[in-house]
């Protein structure tokens, strides 16, 4: 999977492209407006990050680009405004996604997976880890074939950690993803502590092969055994 | 007290000040020119007199108020050499009036045929009691009749003249500064007026210019702290995911990473403070409290189930507010949060909404708050050492934005935040 990320500022995107390639994605950069242009026009792109605000051009502009050569329904729209219009410029102008920044990495990786699992999968949300399968859809999780029960806030953090398997993931950017807006300023995310202990619970019930690890007060991590 | 009643309050009592003061000298003066008046028909009736005695032997027999204006009596020489003309004045019987009447008497002396006479002429004069009276009817109509000319032509100018003066004071009532771009004054031919227009339209298009690029301050301000921030804590948890690290490494990693994270929340908390005061929380809307309540205090159970502290709610009637949306869930979920955040292990919050007004109770410290500090910036007390201090200067920032009420109260071992939305 080919991956090209257009943004100005030097240390997000190498962010971003560590980030990525961990994923095992071919990253590919672009700092500037002209050559982001040259390399959308010359190669083809499983995914595009594009940023708004970038020197010599806008992203508007590439975003219309990419619609005119139809080429617009993979890219996600990473900017640091957070206005209504812009978003729904963006979206009209046939982006896939818009994240406004600063985000959570692991935000960033799901989302790029979400863009890459409609293309490939033909609308079919399933993935599929060691002996677990989950439909993001349906909403339902089968470990070696049989259904297992969860809440709504077990399945969103199971989720989430799915689409970032073996990476760390903030308890900032789970709590964010999982109870919404009202959550990121609270002052202690002990609260996902016990969905965390039920879902443990319930995967090793089911002897799966999965393993959530606690990282040192950072966050979670999930991790085939 | 509105223009017009004020013109009038001050007019009234000065013209009643004025008009007494020269009512009290008007009187006097006229009193004075009157008995001048008749005091010099009275020196002429005495020459008049003198003559007659002069040229009709008989006057002095016939004289007496009983049939003339005049009496005269014989006195002694001595007397009628020392005599000087008095004038005074006294009371008379009169047959119309059929009552003692005022009359202006003056006694002289004069000789007639080397005998001496003392002389008495008197002249009808003013009721002085009446000229009174009727000065005094007359000052009362025309205090009044001014009164009321004062009133309608005030009147009058107020709706003419102050035409453009109105439209401005309900366009400057009606401005708002997050979606105005300038304000339209009416053509006027007042100086002071067209003074005005211009003095405030200038002032308004100065504050325009400044809301916007504090606006584009704010802007830039989060752009520009909020992505280093969020670029260290990218770059400390793809650290945090390197192999080599060993388990003190991770520890002090996540130290870091915890602290930035509260630079982060005390960064968002002091934008989003000055994007309310800055009022760019425009699209309104009609917000149901009741459900909101509802919704947060199911997202927020399991923050409360970490303490095992119940949420009661209760709901006695229904408010509908109009606010921006998001501004509303900021406003209660803060509220919620706060009163987890300080309350006891198994401690209990108690929601209620009734047809105005929404209060949350709590358990927690035993003793009140300071009501005058808690909603201030920064305040907080010391046991939580994660919490920014800010969350009630958000709550306090929405309220004023929108004109609510909020108060502090300490009642049955519990601390009550009540939001009036009237």
């Amino acid at each position: 999977m080919k991956i090209l990320v257009v943004e100005d500022e030097i240390d997000l995107m190498e962010i971003i492209q560590q980030s990525l390639e961990k994923e095992n994605y071919v990253v590919e950069t672009a700092g500037a407006y002209s050559n982001a242009l040259d390399k959308i026009t010359s190669f083809e792109y499983d995914c595009i990050l594009l940023d708004i605000m970038l020197p010599g051009g806008s992203g508007f502009e590439l975003l219309e680009e990419l619609k005119r050569i139809g080429k617009s329904d993979n890219v996600i729209i990473i900017s640091a405004k957070d206005s209504l219009e812009d978003k729904l410029k963006g979206l009209n102008m046939g982006a896939d996604d818009y994240l406004v920044k600063p985000f959570h990495i692991a935000e960033l990786t799901a989302r790029i997976k979400s863009v890459l699992r409609r293309k490939s999968l033909n609308g079919k949300n399933i993935i599929k880890l060691a002996d677990l399968s989950i439909n993001l859809e349906e909403r339902e999780v089968l470990i070696k074939g049989t259904a297992i029960l969860l809440n709504r806030k077990e399945f969103d953090i199971l989720s989430y950690l799915i689409v970032n398997k073996n990476r760390l993931v903030n308890k900032a950017a789970l709590a964010e993803q999982v109870w919404g807006d009202y959550m990121d300023q609270a002052d202690d995310y002990e609260f996902i502590y016990s969905q965390i202990k039920n879902l443990r619970k319930k995967l090793k019930e089911n002897e799966s092969g999965l393993e959530i690890q606690a990282v040192y007060g950072i966050g979670y991590k999930l991790v085939a055994l | 007290m509105n223009l017009l009643n004020y013109t009038l309050k001050y007019l009234s009592i000065t013209l009643l000040v004025v008009i007494s003061i020269w009512a009290f000298f008007f009187y006097f003066n006229m009193i004075d020119e009157i008995m001048d008046s008749i005091d010099d028909g009275l020196r002429n009736d005495k020459i008049l007199v003198i003559n007659k005695v002069e040229s009709i032997s008989t006057t002095i027999e016939r004289a007496g108020f009983r049939d003339h204006n005049y009496s005269i009596v014989q006195i002694k020489e001595k007397q009628g050499l020392d005599y000087k003309d008095v004038y005074k004045d006294t009371l008379m019987y009169t047959l119309n009036e059929k009552d003692l009447e005022p009359f202006r008497l003056l006694t002289t002396a004069f000789r007639h045929d080397n005998k001496y006479y003392e002389l008495k002429v008197v002249a009808s004069t003013v009721e002085q009691d009446d000229l009174v009276r009727e000065l005094f009817y007359g000052l009362v109509w025309l205090y009044v009749v001014i009164l009321i000319s004062v009133f309608v032509i005030n009147n009058w100018l107020l709706r003419k003249i102050w035409i453009p003066f109105y439209l401005l004071l309900d366009r400057l009532k009606a401005f708002r500064l997050d979606r105005d771009k300038g304000i339209k004054t009416a053509e006027t031919s007042v100086k002071e007026f067209k003074e005005l227009n211009e003095t405030v339209s200038s002032l308004v298009e100065q504050t325009v210019g400044t809301y916007s690029s504090q606006k584009q301050f704010i802007e830039n301000a989060a752009h520009e702290i909020q992505t280093p921030l969020a670029i260290s804590l990218n770059r400390l948890e793809l650290l945090a995911e390197n192999e080599d690290l060993s388990d003190n490494h991770l520890e002090a990693i996540g130290r870091v990473i915890r602290t930035l994270e509260r630079l982060t929340r005390l960064n968002k908390s002091l934008l989003l403070i000055s994007k309310i005061e800055n009022r760019q929380y425009g699209e309104l809307e009609s917000v149901s409290v009741n459900a909101l309540v509802k919704m947060l205090v199911v997202e927020f159970s399991d923050f409360a189930d970490l303490k095992n502290i119940t949420i009661a709610l209760e709901e006695s009637g229904r408010i509908e507010a109009s606010m921006n949306k998001d501004l509303a869930a900021i406003l209660v979920s803060n509220l919620l949060k706060n009163a987890i955040a300080h309350n006891i292990n198994a401690g209990k919050i108690s929601v209620r909404i009734n047809s105005h007004s929404l209060i949350i109770a709590n358990t927690g410290m035993l003793s009140p708050l300071n009501p005058l500090k808690i909603f201030k910036r920064f305040e907080k007390d010391s046991a939580t050492q994660e919490s920014t201090g800010l969350g009630l200067a958000i709550v306090k920032a929405i309220i004023d934005l929108y004109g609510y009420k909020l108060s502090y109260s300490f009642a049955h071992q519990q601390h009550q935040m009540i939001i009036d939305f009237k």
